[in-house]
């Protein structure tokens, strides 16, 4: 118990101290990375990732909108999430609930105000992640940028990760799939979620697929960006306005944060 | 002592027999590049073709390691690239690559390889906009060193 103070304690710590390393001494690293987008934009990457850089979401409830499921939509169609159809027979109810989903529009309701919130729910990528802890294969894993995902080749089905995720990020593929993107392989008896579109990320485009409709819808609700990155846009969202992780209880220092909620 | 003779030849002959038989088979060997396809009208692949026979495996593999955990995707092993400029065209459409008519598949049906790549890895080259990319990180990779993984967990 006192261990795991510790452990949230130095952490938080050491975050901060990161953070403000990175502030006092890349001011002029920070001009560079603009720049440098578009020119790595055509590149394919050739170096290892690394922890130089943390990928997150800031998601502004605010700004997200009561039926609108564009960024869904984006995963869906970036993912070859939507070339599934459902085994012959299986109820529309059940199909709903099995089929395999990035991002899954969430309304809270506040039962006492009547306040409603809408918000995207999607893996948090988690500095800590439960899901990487329980994984018997290392399959789960995260990557040296804060990404958290699964490699499909060492994944035997188990779903162990899907029951550590308090987040229920995870979806198991069921039956055999077809027709995959060949920038997504995926296929059945895996597990998988939200990668942050680490296909992108990887030949240097600067956002993701549902970054993209949200702000093509007009809403502009969720940012992408570098949270070591003290002038990325994201990092200027967080200073601005105020924002939580989704059951910080757990300390498990989570990429995705929200605001409004 | 002239059995003995006998046999010592007899040994000796079919040592030639069998080894210009060999020499012959390498000569013959089957190949398996399809007509119509990217590789078809190239001189060599990613590695000499001797090389690329008995090692794309180890390739592929090393590869699988540091796209997937590294994010490389700079180099030359890749199994989209393989897909890209191994795949062959019927009336303008792409050909499942792991068809038993086709290269991957022609060749593994023949070694009794049976590879489950497929079920999650396209087939045919697939997803427009990556495509381009991807056949410009390979045209680009003939240059680039083979970034080797630092993380090796498979006993290589
Ligand atoms: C840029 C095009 C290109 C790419 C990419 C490519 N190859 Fe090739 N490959 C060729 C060519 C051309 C040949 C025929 C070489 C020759 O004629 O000797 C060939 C030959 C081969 C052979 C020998 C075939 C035979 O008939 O014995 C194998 C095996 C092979 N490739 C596997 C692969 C694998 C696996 C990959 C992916 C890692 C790959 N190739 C990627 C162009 C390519
Ligand atoms: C259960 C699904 C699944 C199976 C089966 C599978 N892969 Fe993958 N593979 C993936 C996923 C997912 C990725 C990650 C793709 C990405 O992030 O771009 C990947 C990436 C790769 C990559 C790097 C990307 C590329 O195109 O070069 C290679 C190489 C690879 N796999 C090789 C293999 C080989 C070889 C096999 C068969 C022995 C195989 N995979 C079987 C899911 C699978
Ligand atoms: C010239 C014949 C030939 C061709 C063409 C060929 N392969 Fe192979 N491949 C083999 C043989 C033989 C083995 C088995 C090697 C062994 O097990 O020692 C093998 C094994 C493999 C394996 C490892 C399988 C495992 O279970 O570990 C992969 C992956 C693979 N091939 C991918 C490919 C891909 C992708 C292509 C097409 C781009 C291809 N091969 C084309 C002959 C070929």
């Amino acid at each position: 118990m006192t261990d795991k103070t510790d452990r949230a304690e130095n952490e938080i710590d050491s975050g901060r101290r990161d953070f403000i390393g990175v502030a006092a001494g890349m001011t002029a690293a920070v001009v560079a990375p603009g720049v440098l987008l578009h020119t790595v934009a055509a590149a394919p990457r050739s170096e290892p990732v690394t922890s130089d850089v943390r990928w997150g979401l800031l998601v502004d409830t605010a700004k997200c909108a009561d039926g609108c499921s564009a960024c869904v939509e984006a995963c869906n169609d970036e993912n070859g999430l939507n070339l599934q159809t459902p085994p012959e027979g299986e109820p529309d109810r059940k199909w709903d609930a099995q089929k395999a989903v990035w991002i899954r529009k969430v309304k809270l309701q506040d039962n006492q105000t009547g306040r409603v919130t809408n918000l995207p729910m999607m893996c948090q990528h988690c500095e800590h992640p439960p899901c990487v802890d329980v994984c018997p294969t290392g399959a789960s894993f995260k990557r040296a940028d804060g990404i958290v995902m699964v490699d499909r080749h060492l994944c035997i089905g188990c779903r162990y990760c899907m029951m550590a995720c308090p987040y229920k990020a995870r979806s198991f593929i069921h039956q055999d799939t077809t027709d995959q993107l060949t920038s997504v392989p995926r296929g059945k008896g895996c597990v998988e979620s939200c990668n942050l579109c680490v296909h992108r990320r990887d030949y240097g485009e600067a956002s993701t697929a549902c970054v993209d409709a949200c702000a093509a819808e007009g809403h502009h609700a969720i940012v992408f960006g570098d949270l070591k990155d003290p002038n990325s846009a994201i990092n200027q969202k967080l200073k601005e306005i105020p924002s939580r992780q989704i059951r910080e209880d757990l300390q498990l220092n989570t990429g995705v944060r929200y605001s409004g909620v | 002592m002239a059995k003995v003779l006998m046999r010592a030849s007899l040994v000796a002959v079919s040592l030639v027999w069998v080894l210009a038989a060999q020499t012959v088979l390498a000569a013959e060997v089957k190949r398996y590049v399809v007509e119509g396809s990217r590789a078809a009208e190239l001189d060599s692949c990613v590695e000499p073709t001797e090389r690329m026979r008995r090692m794309h495996f180890e390739f592929i593999k090393h590869q699988r390691i540091s796209t997937v955990h590294e994010g490389i995707r700079g180099t030359k092993y890749s199994l989209a690239g393989c897909v890209e400029c191994h795949i062959s065209y019927e009336e303008q459409q792409p050909q499942p690559i792991d068809r038993p008519d086709q290269f991957c598949g022609a060749c593994h049906a023949y070694a009794a390889v049976d590879l489950n790549c497929f079920d999650c890895h396209a087939s045919v080259p697939n997803g427009g906009g990556l495509d381009a990319e991807a056949q410009a990180a390979h045209r680009a990779a003939g240059v680039e060193k083979l970034v080797q993984s630092g993380r090796n967990g498979e006993g290589h």
